[in-house]
């Protein structure tokens, strides 16, 4: 019969606002037991961005926002450690390979020398990224050796003239990169202190036969 | 997987022509050496009784050093099996002219246009030699080594003036015009007159003449993009219509060069992989794919077992979804507006979240690396990647079927509209989807397995009358398939280190030259890599399905009506990023 | 819209009507109207684009924002999303987009491409950024942006409508009514009329070594 497929094609809106309000229904008699909410909570979301989810799929973005999976990656930002007094213990130690692994070369690093030896200090002077170039491509921070470049979750950075970004823009604290990549974070720790360990352990071996 | 020397060897064409072949024995090479006179009398011997009836790419490298022009041929047989690939080398002097060969392969047209425009190369008995990515006035052939553009800073990568005295200076700011610019010495912009497109109108022109009949009756020429809602991207088609009929059509490419290739010799290997993804850039995976699988093989190094489960996992899903997408933008160009494509865009939605899970971002994933992946994918990301595989995907394709194969609208736009048949289609190197749908099984996962493609349960689909209908069929046909292989490759996959190399960001390549070849979802994706020994590549060239793909464009039009010109553009699936590069 | 941010300071509304009435100045109201159905021009450049279409689709939704009304011609556009990178042939067109936009025109960069010239910048035929050509509003970072930094974006977008005023926007002004830009020309290299006179006092100073 002519029109049968269209029909049949409508038949699937219908289904899915069928769902979306069923769902609904179903969701909100739920609550009164579990609690969950299916809008505006981190299990409604979770629940619509899953493989059983059906009818309506959209995340309401300002007022909910996506779970972001710990390997999202939007710009880099550079880590510094706080210590007790209040300063900042900047990571980087200038190496520069960052910036040679960076595929359109948008890191500039400038390296400190002492001003009396005239000999290079592990922190940079100056750190620039150009936001406007930057692929997010993650390389400078798969690759830093100290984990001192890392890649953002923040993606609200939308703004009225050009990007580019210097130090103080890049600079947030490891609790922050503890926040977002508790895992990675962790196992980064775990090296660090195996590699201490590794350290001391062959310092004291070195110093017992002399 | 372990990297095996191309096979050329197994036809000797040096003994059938003795004096004007000889054996590439550059160290690293591999093929044949081929007279520039003699070049289309082997062609054809090679085409007809050699049976190499597919030449799939055809690229252009300068040998600067030793003063030397070369144009390199890669044929295969749809039969499958190695390929031969052989070459044509002339003294580096302007003017540099090589035979074409569009008498017998007319599928190398653009590709010859492409060599001209960005190296300089002359063809001989081409019917329409006119610049393609750029445009009539350029300065300049841009690939030549000595060629430099506004923002030259340095020849190969790092640039020395980031570190470790890196203060931020713009690029405008080294280049005296203040801008991407480099113009001839002397030049006054007020006195350049523009030459517009007549050559382009000319070739047109000519077209319509040859089936001039008795009525009298007016032409149009109608511009279709570069921004038009309908061509995905910046794609345009100058059309000369009778009517609705369209009588000739000219492709117009280039609106999105964006240097790909020139840009990519400049990086070091390494440093290619995220631009590969911004070439197709609805499956940035199987572009890390034929990336990897061509540096690979320079290398000669091994894939970690884990890692080849988690590639085929992910090119697979990729191919999923972008033949989704394919489906919804198609019922999107004929007219049903936005509603398939919605409910599409959630399966791929959900596809993308993994993506995102394993590799960081949505779409320009940068995951590939050399002998293996960047990450592991962790067990919940599988767990996830189970529940699509074996039961939302299978059921959502099935919807989709239910629901749109069998929509009078659908059928009667698309039943028993021809696209190609399917000799012409080899003639026209259409590879992919497009090529099977014509009834030719040809699918390099199956015809010259990459990876570990050998070890999976899979048929290539393939279905014969080469209609528009078939196009649409065959992609859900695709999609069933790769479900098929991902069904069995979740479950099989190993655990073991994903990377059989250290992660270095050095890579050492050995001189030489390779051709990384894929079935991507729009057809065979090509590296062709060329290494000096040193950091970066010497030659980096995409062999891009969708650029070549639309060489047989004007063919599959004329006489057919503008709308079904939107189907067929449809049903080609091509992506401008790949096909400007 | 909810009434406070509607409802102007200084005006006391009775409890029991808040929901009913709301007294405002004509430039919230105008404001309001315009920032709500922002439609964009539906034109798509490079990668970009496709984050674009996908904040259209479910599960971002621009329709909630009232720009879901995506228009093929400039002529009904008020928003030009550059959505990708921006080559010196594909210039002339987007100049030329533009220009047929009717006023109020608003621009937005989206993605490293556009915003300075990203990953291609250094490439031949690539311009470093589409405010060369054309007054950007709002540049959004990322390589893609991804479909929410999209929407934060036109947020932002939508922020700045609110502080315009009718006293002093450009288009009731006297004048010409419409910002024109001139369009490029493809010569041996892109050239901006805009430029001329510069173009050729440099390039008569300057050592070339082109091929
Ligand atoms: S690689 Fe890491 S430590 Fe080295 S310069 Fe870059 S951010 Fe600093
Ligand atoms: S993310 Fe990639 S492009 Fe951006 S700064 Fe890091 S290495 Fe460079
Ligand atoms: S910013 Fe990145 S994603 Fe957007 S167009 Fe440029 S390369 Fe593509």
């Amino acid at each position: 019969m002519y029109g049968k497929g269209i029909i049949k094609g409508l038949s699937v809106t219908l289904k899915r606002f069928w769902y979306t309000y069923w769902d609904d229904f179903v969701w909100f008699i739920r609550s009164f037991t579990t609690g969950k909410r299916r809008y505006y909570s981190e299990e409604g979301i979770k629940y619509r961005s899953s493989s059983s989810t059906r009818g309506i799929f959209t995340i309401q973005y300002p007022e909910e926002k996506l779970i972001l999976p710990e390997e999202f990656r939007y710009v880099p930002f550079l880590v510094y450690d706080e210590k007790d007094d209040g300063t900042k213990d900047v990571r980087c130690t200038s190496c520069g390979i960052c910036a040679k692994v960076c595929p359109p070369q948008c890191i500039w690093i400038v390296r400190t020398n002492d001003p009396q030896t005239g000999k290079p200090v592990p922190v940079p002077a100056e750190f620039y990224i150009d936001m406007d170039i930057c692929m997010n491509c993650g390389f400078c921070s798969e690759y830093c050796p100290f984990d001192a470049i890392k890649m953002d979750h923040e993606f609200d950075i939308a703004s009225l003239h050009r990007n580019v970004y210097n130090m103080e823009k890049l600079l947030k604290p490891a609790s922050y990169y503890s926040n977002i990549r508790p895992k990675n974070f962790q196992l980064e720790e775990e090296a660090r202190r195996a590699k201490e360990v590794i350290k001391a352990a062959k310092a004291g071996a070195a110093s017992s036969p002399s | 997987m372990a990297a095996t020397p191309l096979q050329t060897q197994t036809v000797d064409l040096a003994a059938r022509f003795p004096s004007a072949v000889s054996v590439d024995a550059r160290n690293g090479y591999t093929g044949w050496l081929v007279e520039k006179d003699k070049l289309l009398e082997i062609a054809r011997s090679i085409k007809e009784e050699l049976g190499y009836d597919l030449l799939t790419s055809v690229t252009g490298v300068d040998y600067l050093p030793e003063e030397k022009m070369e144009v390199v041929y890669h044929a295969y047989k749809t039969t499958g099996g190695p390929g031969l690939i052989f070459k044509v080398q002339v003294p580096r002097q302007d003017p540099i002219e090589i035979p074409s060969v569009t008498p017998l392969w007319p599928g190398v047209d653009f590709q010859e246009r492409e060599i001209w425009d960005l190296l300089g190369i002359k063809f001989t008995g081409h019917p329409d030699l006119r610049r393609i990515l750029l445009w009539e006035g350029f300065a300049g052939h841009p690939l030549r080594k000595d060629w430099k553009e506004g923002f030259y800073e340095e020849d190969a990568k790092p640039f020395k003036s980031r570190w470790p005295e890196g203060n931020y200076v713009s690029s405008e700011e080294k280049n005296p015009y203040k801008d991407n610019l480099s113009f001839p010495k002397n030049f006054d912009p007020e006195k350049w007159i523009p030459e517009g497109e007549a050559a382009l109108y000319g070739a047109l022109a000519r077209y319509t003449e040859t089936d001039e009949q008795g009525i009298k009756s007016d032409r149009i020429v109608v511009n279709m993009g570069p921004q038009h809602p309908s061509t995905h991207g910046v794609f345009r088609a100058v059309v000369t219509v009778e009517g609705e009929t369209i009588l000739s059509l000219k492709p117009v490419v280039g609106y999105l060069h964006r240097n790909h290739e020139k840009i990519g010799e400049r990086n070091t290997f390494l440093l290619n992989m995220p631009y590969t993804d911004r070439l197709d850039y609805f499956n940035s995976m199987s572009n890390n794919f034929g990336y990897a699988l061509a540096v690979e093989k320079l290398m000669n190094i091994p894939v970690a077992e884990r890692a080849d489960y988690i590639r085929i996992i992910m090119a697979e899903l990729s191919r999923v979804q972008n033949h989704l997408v394919l489906v919804g933008m198609l019922l999107n160009d004929l007219g049903a507006m936005y509603t398939p494509a919605l409910y599409i865009f959630e399966e791929r939605e959900l596809i993308l979240d993994i993506f995102e899970a394993v590799s960081g971002s949505r779409m320009m994933c940068n995951y590939f690396r050399f002998g293996g992946v960047a990450r592991d994918i962790p067990e919940d990301v599988l767990q996830k990647i189970k529940d699509l595989v074996f039961k939302r995907l299978p059921a959502k394709t099935d919807e989709m079927d239910r629901f749109l194969s069998e929509n009078e609208v659908l059928v009667s736009r698309l039943k028993g509209i021809p696209v190609i048949d399917g000799p012409s289609a080899v003639q026209y190197s259409i590879t992919g989807p497009v090529l099977r749908a014509a009834g030719i099984p040809y699918d390099i996962r199956r015809a010259d397995p990459y990876g570990i493609y050998d070890r999976f349960e899979f048929d290539v689909a393939m279905r014969t009358h080469g209609d528009l209908m078939d196009n649409y069929l065959i992609r859900l046909d695709e999609i069933r398939q790769s479900i098929r292989i991902l069904e069995q490759a979740v479950s099989k996959i190993p655990s073991g280190p994903i990377n059989s190399q250290k992660p270095q960001y050095q890579v050492r390549v050995p001189a030489g030259e390779a051709y990384g070849r894929i079935e991507a979802p729009k057809g065979e994706l090509g590296y062709y890599v060329i290494s000096n020994g040193k950091p970066n590549p010497w030659r980096y060239h995409v062999r891009a399905p969708s650029f070549i793909n639309i060489t047989g464009l004007e063919k599959m039009c004329v006489g057919k009506k503008i709308a079904d010109f939107i189907a067929i553009l449809g049903v080609l699936d091509i992506v401008l990023g790949e096909l400007d590069r | 819209m909810t009434n406070e941010n509607l409802n102007s300071p200084g005006y006391e509304i009775p409890a029991e009507m808040s929901n009913l009435v709301a007294i405002t100045t004509l430039d919230r109201l105008y404001n309001w109207g315009r920032r709500s159905s922002v439609w964009p021009l539906m034109f798509g450049l490079a990668c970009c684009a496709i984050e674009m279409i996908v904040a259209q689709t479910a599960r971002y939704d621009l329709a909630r924002f009232g720009m879901e009304v995506m228009r093929p011609t400039p002529r009904q556009s008020d928003l030009m999303i550059v959505s990708g990178t921006v080559t010196k042939k594909m210039i002339p067109a987007i100049v030329r987009l533009y220009n047929q936009m009717p006023e109020p025109k608003y621009v937005v960069a989206m993605g490293a491409c556009a915003s300075g010239g990203g990953p291609f910048k250094e490439g031949y035929n690539v311009v470093a950024g589409v405010d060369k050509f054309l007054p950007v509003d709002i540049y959004i970072p990322g390589c893609p942006p991804t479909p929410q930094a999209l929407i934060a974006g036109l947020i932002k977008l939508q922020q700045k409508i609110d502080k315009e005023s009718i006293r002093t926007v450009r288009w009731y002004r006297k004048g010409p009514d419409s910002v024109n830009i001139p369009i490029p020309i493809l010569g041996p290299d892109l050239i901006d009329p805009r430029r001329n006179a510069e173009l050729r006092q440099i390039s008569s100073g300057i050592e070339t070594d082109k091929v």
